[in-house]
């Protein structure tokens, strides 16, 4: 197995509140090889978008990083001091967010952040990075990218906006990027192509993902691992074929289960019965287990850990503990 | 952009037509000139020459018409308190007034946005707590109570500063300036202190609440996340995103400062506007009442152009007609 570029290991993030600690991610885990892709899906507060702060250093005060280690190549990220992680940002990791209407500034055009991205990170002259703007907007296919590059971020559409959110995030030319649900607020006629030129990109530059999304569709034809999320774990991970066709966690099974067959597009994850516990009445036991169809009396007392389930995948689920022992981390 | 500009202008027009009548009525209606013109004796041949050179005998509509015109050319006749020229007045004493709203301002802007930056970056840090503290005391201390505060520790006490005047003045082109002689730049830091804090610590607490406000936004997380320096965020992307309301707000402030000058000018007994205004009033003057309204509405109109102009250069999207086919 290759050197994994991203390492998580027993994440945990705390929100200290005034009724005690919510513990919003517990025991995360997982890695990223060079230039793979890791689908990241989930119930709305599963801990997604957490996860991806996390490993991007920027945690919402008074969100803290309580417990783990995040590896880069490696190196320990998660406790280095804001200066340091602030040269890792954007140049070893890129991120992409929701909602491209809001995250350009709007008083600045698009190649002054293109360029300032790209001089605060690279050894270029504002010259270069100028050229090498315009470079990086016809690549994410805006046209007429040398006369659109002095336009303000309000004179392109939300799906161009997008595009130049994916130029700024990739510009530095990180090796890992942070997509954290790029076309949500997206069109759906142009959701495809914004996912296509991003993984394509992606291919291109050899740049590992973490690929936030509810879109199964996209999950299916851009990952290659997925992990899913309850509750702020990691439930179930594994190859994508084998997770989204023979999903082990019940859990995923009932994500998976409204999935139309092969060719057709994929719709959003089916709604499961019940909804998802508040951080701050997490049952004891499986987490899952007031909705789970196969609940049995373990599930209510223990709390399961990742252990090998079907077809190499890994699930945090009781019905797979004769199978093997649960896997420690 | 020229358009743009006559557009305001005439939107301004209104605006200034009413005041006009506000204080044209003020001239037709409120006492008598001719009796204070004429003093105690004179003969109704006197008077009834005096009402035909007024022109106070010819219909509203006309004398109103005439009073516009004369406005317009800066002709508000005599004071009857002085007996001289109005514009004449209101040239001598604008410099003064001009000067140490220009200071106030200054102060308030070059005091008041660092400290709303300081504060709304490091919300919890003791100095934040502090200037919080202090900006309280800014709002809700009168003017005047300023004033005599500052008078008492700086003059009375310590002896620094002069209390009342602008000290030396130079007279470059008609115009009286204070800021060329060392005495005429002390006289001017007590008042200016005094005119502006109010000002200063509004704006701090604006820029506060933009700030705090601006840094919750994603395109602050994305600059952060593409790993711009502190710097870089900080001042150019949040504080560039503040200043549309904090330019508005100045912008208001600095009408109002000139025209709250008053209180100031008169506790510094500073020879400014304001203090012939003051002193206008006393004796129902009420050519110089009239004329200082219509100066202060036009400088409210004139900053409200200028603020206009300022979004317009900050904000691209106001810049309507110029976009080259958005999507
Ligand atoms: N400031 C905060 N204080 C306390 N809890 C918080 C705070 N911010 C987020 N949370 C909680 O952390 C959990 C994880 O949130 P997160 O945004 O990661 O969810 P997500 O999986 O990305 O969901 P979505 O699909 O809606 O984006 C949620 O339960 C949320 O309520
Ligand atoms: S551990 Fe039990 S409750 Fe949890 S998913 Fe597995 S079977 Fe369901
Ligand atoms: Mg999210």
């Amino acid at each position: 197995m290759t050197v994994p570029l991203l390492e998580v290991r027993n994440l945990r993030v705390e929100f200290p509140t005034r009724r005690g600690t919510l513990v919003a991610l517990d025991d995360v885990s997982f890695s990223i090889a060079p230039g793979e892709v890791l689908g990241v899906v989930g119930e709305s507060g599963a801990g997604k978008s957490m996860t991806g702060a996390a490993i991007i250093g920027l945690l919402e005060p008074p969100g803290r990083i309580a417990g783990g280690q995040i590896l880069l190549n490696g190196r320990r990220i998660d406790n280095l001091p804001y200066s340091e992680l602030r040269k890792l940002r954007g140049r070893e990791i890129g991120a992409i967010f929701q909602d491209p209407l809001t995250t350009l500034n709007p008083l600045y055009t698009v190649g002054a952040q293109l360029i300032e991205t790209m001089v605060t990170h690279l050894p270029l002259n504002p010259a270069q990075a100028r050229a090498k703007a315009i470079e990086w907007l016809e690549l994410v296919g805006i046209p007429a990218a040398s006369q659109r590059i002095d336009s303000y971020p309000h004179e392109f559409s939300g799906g161009m906006r997008q595009r130049v959110v994916i130029a700024l995030a990739l510009c530095a030319e990180p090796k890992l990027i942070v997509a954290d649900e790029p076309t949500t607020a997206l069109d759906v006629s142009i959701q495809a192509q914004v996912i296509s030129l991003l993984k394509s990109l992606a291919r291109d530059k050899g740049t590992s993902m973490m690929l936030v999304t509810h879109d199964m569709g996209v999950i299916a034809e851009t990952a290659d691992r997925v992990a899913v999320m309850y509750a702020g774990r990691i439930v179930e991970i594994g190859a994508v074929r084998n997770v989204v066709q023979q999903a082990s966690h019940p859990y995923s099974a009932g994500l998976m289960g409204s999935i139309p067959p092969v060719g057709r597009r994929l719709e959003r994850l089916q709604q499961i019965d019940g909804s998802m516990p508040r951080l701050s009445s997490i049952p004891p036991g499986c987490a899952y287990n007031p909705r789970c169809p196969k609940v049995f009396d373990r599930c209510r007392v223990d709390r399961p850990e990742l252990m090998p389930a079907k077809d190499g995948n890994l699930a945090a689920c009781w019905l797979y503990a004769e199978q093997g022992v649960p896997r420690h981390a | 952009m020229f358009a743009f500009i006559i557009s305001r202008l005439l939107q301004a027009l209104p605006v200034m037509l009413t005041v006009a009548l506000l204080s044209f009525a003020m001239f037709a209606y409120v006492g008598d000139p001719v009796a204070i013109m004429l003093g105690q004796d004179y003969t109704i041949a006197q008077r009834d020459q005096l009402v035909a050179d007024l022109g106070l005998d010819q219909p509203f509509f006309v004398q109103f018409m005439k009073f516009v015109v004369n406005a317009a050319q800066g002709e508000f006749g005599l004071s009857y308190r002085l007996s001289r020229p109005v514009a004449q007045l209101i040239v001598e004493r604008a410099p003064a007034t001009l000067e140490l709203a220009l200071c106030a301002a200054i102060l308030a802007l070059a005091v008041g946005v660092p400290m709303g930056v300081y504060t709304g970056l490091y919300r919890n840090s003791w100095l934040s707590r502090f200037f919080l503290t202090f900006s309280l005391i800014g709002v809700s201390l009168p003017t005047f109570l300023i004033g005599i505060l500052l008078i008492l520790t700086f003059s009375v006490w310590l002896g620094w500063l002069p209390s009342f005047g602008r000290g030396d003045t130079v007279n470059i082109g008609g115009w009286s300036t204070g800021l060329l002689t060392w005495s005429g730049l002390k006289a001017l830091i007590l008042p200016s202190i005094t005119l502006g804090l109010f000002q200063l610590t509004l704006i701090m607490r604006l820029v506060r609440a933009e700030m705090m406000e601006v840094l919750r936004t994603d395109y602050i997380k994305f600059a952060r996340a593409r790993g711009l320096t502190n710097r870089a965020v900080h001042f150019g992307h949040a504080l560039k995103n503040t200043l549309v309301p904090v330019i508005t707000i100045t912008g208001l402030q600095l009408g109002a400062i000139i025209a709250f000058a008053i209180v100031t000018e008169t506790v510094f007994q500073w020879p400014g506007m304001g203090l012939l205004f003051i002193q206008s009033v006393a004796v129902a003057d009420i050519p110089v009442m009239s004329a200082y309204l219509l100066l202060i509405a036009l400088m409210f109109v004139t900053i409200n152009l200028i603020v206009d102009l300022l979004y317009y250069a900050v904000d691209p999207r106001l810049r309507i007609g110029r976009g080259k086919g958005a999507h």
